[in-house]
């Protein structure tokens, strides 16, 4: 088997230049990739484009690469728990494309299985679709939505080998997979990391084939956004 | 009276069948949850990936990796099944939620819906909701009948940004039940209790049919 391992999540970013394109998985705090977002936060690299579902929160997720102005453009769906994004937007610092979550997760879907556009209902008649192809299929409006690919993609899973196949847990699933195919390089990094062989091929969500380095995490925080309980 | 938010949750409850699958926005349609009757199997879906959210956990079964559409920890019915996120939206776009519970700012007498953003207040992003109201067979909308300052949200043409073009069925308010008429046109079906048909009329700016004597609302 190829073995994908790297030794930490500094070793898996060290090349990720200025100005290149990312995608991190995750929904809202939700298996978020957060060793590789310190690690960036280390090389410090800049002109950052993130492509990801949401923008962190201030002092957690994206939001601390917002903080130190690493991030040139955002490309999510959903960015409002966040005041230094909402700041930043509003004073013109940042770029920001917003785009439905499905489209969001179709289009990195399409990125990384070769299809380069695709008609969907989300947006019609709305401010998304300025400038966008439209056709009608039985009786319905659609737009047309290009695909996104990453020149990085950063993704959290739950367990993974040393061959880079990847098993999620709960919803911390959500956009790793589709990312994790989107990618020219592909960093997987995992709360436990096993040989290969370990992992019963039935239970693998993301194939290997996907992911070209892999590493164990470490003191994960896994933040809560909001923590709700039944009395 | 115009029913306070609990109020309304309730009586959207009654607008849910045995079988149905659910997807219910943030806000008052969370609070339906809580107002489906035992009687009935229904599935409630989370556009972050999950068909079997359950009751929020006690204390010690709170799980950092299980969360609803509003990032809050949420557990799982028996019989759940976890998916990503394309593979959701997929469900959603293909027409297999029967049922969509949202919030909103605005609708219009054709069924439009504006519910993402006030240009230059707020940006936070559409969300999931652009897809939902493109495709999903049946919407209900969950919202106050105007606006803090009185005004009518219930409108000819939307003023906000559109979210979705002529998709929503059906609006349950403090105030009324009302449906959207096919070729356009709000159809006044219930009443709050005490609150006179003359009050709905005043509170709604669109065109308002009405027909006969208006029923209340039912609510326990």
């Amino acid at each position: 088997m190829i073995d994908k391992r790297v030794k930490n999540a500094e070793e898996a970013v060290k090349d990720i230049p200025d100005n290149a394109v990312l995608m991190l998985g995750g929904f809202g705090l939700c298996g978020i990739p957060e060793n590789a977002i310190q690690a960036l936060l280390q090389t410090g690299v800049k002109g950052l484009t993130c492509i990801s579902n949401n923008a962190g929160v201030d002092d957690f997720g994206i939001g601390l690469l917002l903080k130190t102005r690493q991030v040139k453009k955002m490309i999510s769906s959903y960015v409002g728990e966040n005041a230094e994004f909402e700041r930043q937007l509003l004073q013109g610092e940042l770029e920001v494309d917003l785009i439905p979550q499905g489209t969001l997760a179709e289009r990195v879907r399409a990125g990384g299985a070769g299809i380069p556009a695709f008609f969907t209902p989300a947006g019609y008649g709305t401010e998304v679709a300025e400038g966008k192809e439209t056709r009608e299929f039985e009786g319905k409006m659609y737009l047309m939505e290009e695909w996104l690919r990453a020149d990085f993609s950063l993704v959290k899973a739950w367990k993974g080998d040393t061959a880079g196949n990847l098993i999620f847990k709960g919803t911390a699933r959500n956009f790793n997979p589709m990312m994790a195919a989107a990618g020219k390089i592909t960093i997987a990094e995992v709360e436990e990391l096993v040989p290969a062989g370990e992992l019963d091929p039935n239970e693998i969500h993301t194939p290997g084939i996907y992911v070209q380095r892999i590493f164990q995490g470490v003191n994960y925080e896994k933040r809560i956004e909001q923590r709700t309980v039944r009395s | 009276m115009s029913l306070d938010k609990i109020g309304i949750a309730k009586r959207i409850a009654q607008e849910i069948e045995d079988g149905m699958y659910i997807n219910l926005g943030i806000g008052i349609p969370t609070l339906v949850a809580n107002y489906i009757p035992d009687e009935l199997n229904v599935v409630l879906q989370s556009e972050n990936g999950l068909l079997g959210i359950g009751s929020f956990p006690t204390e010690e079964n709170v799980d950092a990796d299980l969360i609803n559409a509003g990032k809050q920890t949420i557990t799982m019915r028996p019989g759940s099944v976890l998916f990503n996120s394309s593979e959701s939206f997929g469900m959603i776009r293909g027409g297999h939620v029967d049922l969509t519970i949202l919030g909103a700012m605005e609708v219009s007498e054709n069924g439009d819906i504006a519910n993402w953003k006030i240009p230059g207040k707020m940006v936070k992003g559409m969300g999931g909701a652009m897809d939902l109201v493109a495709s999903a067979k049946n919407i209900i909308v969950a919202m106050q009948h105007t606006s803090r300052d009185g005004e009518s949200k219930l409108l000819k043409k939307c003023s906000l940004p559109i979210t979705g073009l002529q998709c929503v069925k059906k609006i349950i308010t403090d105030l009324a039940v009302i449906e959207v008429r096919q070729g356009g046109g709000f159809q006044l079906l219930e009443r709050a209790p005490g609150v006179s048909v003359e009050e709905i009329k005043n509170a709604t700016e669109g065109e308002l049919h009405i027909d006969g004597d208006i029923p209340e609302m039912k609510i326990n």
